[in-house]
């Protein structure tokens, strides 16, 4: 009675431990690649624009109302508690520079960009074509994921500077047409206490946040088998995967630049 | 000279090949013959190195592909083949031109400047022009094939692995394939190991048919002997009988 759910939990968790292992050797050999050949530029040019210019748009307009919603929240608890909105500028700034930008920046990306390429890179794998790349003299980790890897470290950051702003400006709309907050004073609020380190803070953690979407998209692409149906399953298991990783990698990342005081 | 002895290769408890002896001379076309899912098309990426057997020896010019660890050595044994796959591979977001010199880069030091030059040759020589700039998905499969084709020769092989060329294609396609294939061997002068189940290209193509079943090679004879076989199994396969020694399941459940 007992042993079949035992079975397939044990079976789960070997599956588990073989994925991650396979996953290790797509890093170890892309780092192995990136050293001993050329890098594929035309590629990697051509995969930030795919991530860049598709997800630009709707990164800014969550960010945007991300910030909105955030001056709306405090504007109104501060109003509530002290009577009047106050330091909501360094409140939204903090929010979106430190968590929020990097975050939904990631979150966009590996929901828009993490599908197209785990849904390319399957189709790729059952029509044989990156059984093709190898007879034709290169390797589908050259050719595919490393410009892939690249495309994501460039682009994400650039993409949550852009949401850091697009949150902060949400932010000074609401607080001036809704709070009557004068722009003067918000943008002082978000000046007098941002630091670089917190800037620093919020980027640092886009490069881990890159890398993990990248490779999990990339690794469950290659893996793919199966036909459509495969394509499919590849697809909704390297988004969901790469927003768990996102969410609980921001957790550690933040604790170890907590610890070494970049906060 | 391509000889592989004793290859063997399964898939989890299924053995696919049983220990498969098989040589390929240079000049020479041996087309591999056998039922569907009898191995024919895992033996030809073991050939290439895209499958490591799990037993047995595959060498090309004296170099064994079982031996090597090291993903740039065997890179390099792949340098001498062409592979034309089933269904083409061809690369869906390049254009004709750019998959069909999509190996030189690799394989050869010719300047990029000669790519387009070299692209429009290639596609001449299997029957086909003015498509450089096409995509892949707006050619037919006859097409398709052909500019695969075209791509597995462009870095000028020794050796052509083919599988299942004439698949799919309509009878006349089929007989254009076949006779491309014949007038590159004659050419380029180059060795060839072509997996079909298309008797009627198979006669036509080969210098030696060899056909496997269960995993291993049963007869492997020039086309004139292949027709007058009396090996049961072999009489069956190329006669397309139903019944007789080979027994295929009609459905999951009949026992074989």
């Amino acid at each position: 009675m007992i042993s079949r759910p035992v079975e397939r939990l044990g079976s789960n968790l070997l599956g588990l431990a073989e994925s991650a292992g396979e996953a290790a050797l797509l890093v170890q050999s892309s780092v192995a690649w990136l050293f001993r050949s050329r890098i594929e530029w035309r590629q990697t040019i051509l995969q930030m624009l795919r991530i860049g210019v598709g997800s630009f748009p709707v990164t800014v307009l969550t960010s945007l109302f991300t910030g909105m919603v955030l001056a709306l929240q405090t504007g109104a608890s501060s109003k509530r508690m002290l009577s009047e909105p106050l330091f909501i500028g360094t409140i939204v700034s903090f929010s979106m520079v430190k968590e929020l930008g990097p975050v939904m920046a990631a979150l966009v990306v590996s929901g828009r960009a993490g599908a197209a390429i785990a849904a390319e890179l399957g189709t790729m794998c059952v029509t044989e074509q990156t059984d093709a790349l190898y007879t034709l003299g290169t390797d589908p980790v050259r050719y595919l994921v490393i410009p892939r890897v690249l495309a994501f470290l460039i682009v994400l950051p650039v993409l949550t500077i852009l949401a850091d702003y697009a949150g902060v400006l949400g932010g000074c709309l609401v607080a001036y047409l809704k709070l009557g907050i004068p722009t003067s004073v918000y943008w002082h609020d978000v000046f007098d206490y941002l630091q670089n380190k917190q800037f620093f803070h919020g980027l640092i953690k886009t490069y881990a946040f890159a890398l993990c979407i990248a490779y999990i998209c990339c690794y469950k692409g290659l893996k793919t088998t199966g036909g459509a149906e495969g394509v499919g399953k590849s697809t909704t298991s390297a988004v969901v995967y790469s927003m768990v990783a996102v969410l609980s990698v921001d957790y550690f990342v933040t604790a170890i630049l907590v610890a070494l005081g970049i906060t | 000279m391509i000889r592989a002895a004793g290859v063997e290769k399964s898939f989890g408890p299924r053995r696919v090949l049983r220990g498969v002896d098989v040589e390929v001379q240079d000049g020479e076309t041996l087309v591999i013959i056998g039922g569907s899912g009898c191995g024919k098309s895992t033996f030809l990426k073991c050939v290439i190195g895209l499958l490591r057997p799990d037993s047995g020896l595959i060498e090309a010019d004296g170099l064994d592909v079982t031996k090597l660890k090291d993903e740039m050595r065997i890179a390099d044994y792949r340098r001498r083949f062409g592979y034309l796959f089933q269904e083409g591979a061809l690369f869906d977001s390049l254009s004709i031109w750019e998959n069909v010199t999509f190996g030189l880069r690799y394989l050869t030091d010719i300047p990029a400047s000669r790519y387009r030059d070299i692209a429009k040759d290639k596609l001449a020589l299997v029957g086909l022009k003015d498509i450089e700039d096409m995509k892949p998905a707006q050619l037919s499969g006859g097409m398709k094939k052909r500019v695969a084709l075209a791509r597995a020769i462009a870095a000028e092989p020794k050796y052509i692995l083919y599988d299942e060329p004439t698949t799919g294609l309509d009878p006349i396609m089929s007989d254009i394939i076949s006779e491309l294939i014949l007038e590159l061997k004659k050419k380029l002068g180059v060795t060839a190991i072509v997996v079909t189940h298309d008797m009627k290209s198979a006669y036509k193509i080969a210098d030696r048919i060899a056909m496997l079943h269960e995993g291993r090679v049963l007869e492997a004879a020039p086309p004139s002997s292949i027709k007058a076989t009396k090996n049961p199994y072999v009489r069956q396969f190329i006669e397309g009988q139903s019944e007789g020694p080979i027994r295929m399941k009609l459905k999951d459940y009949d026992e074989v």
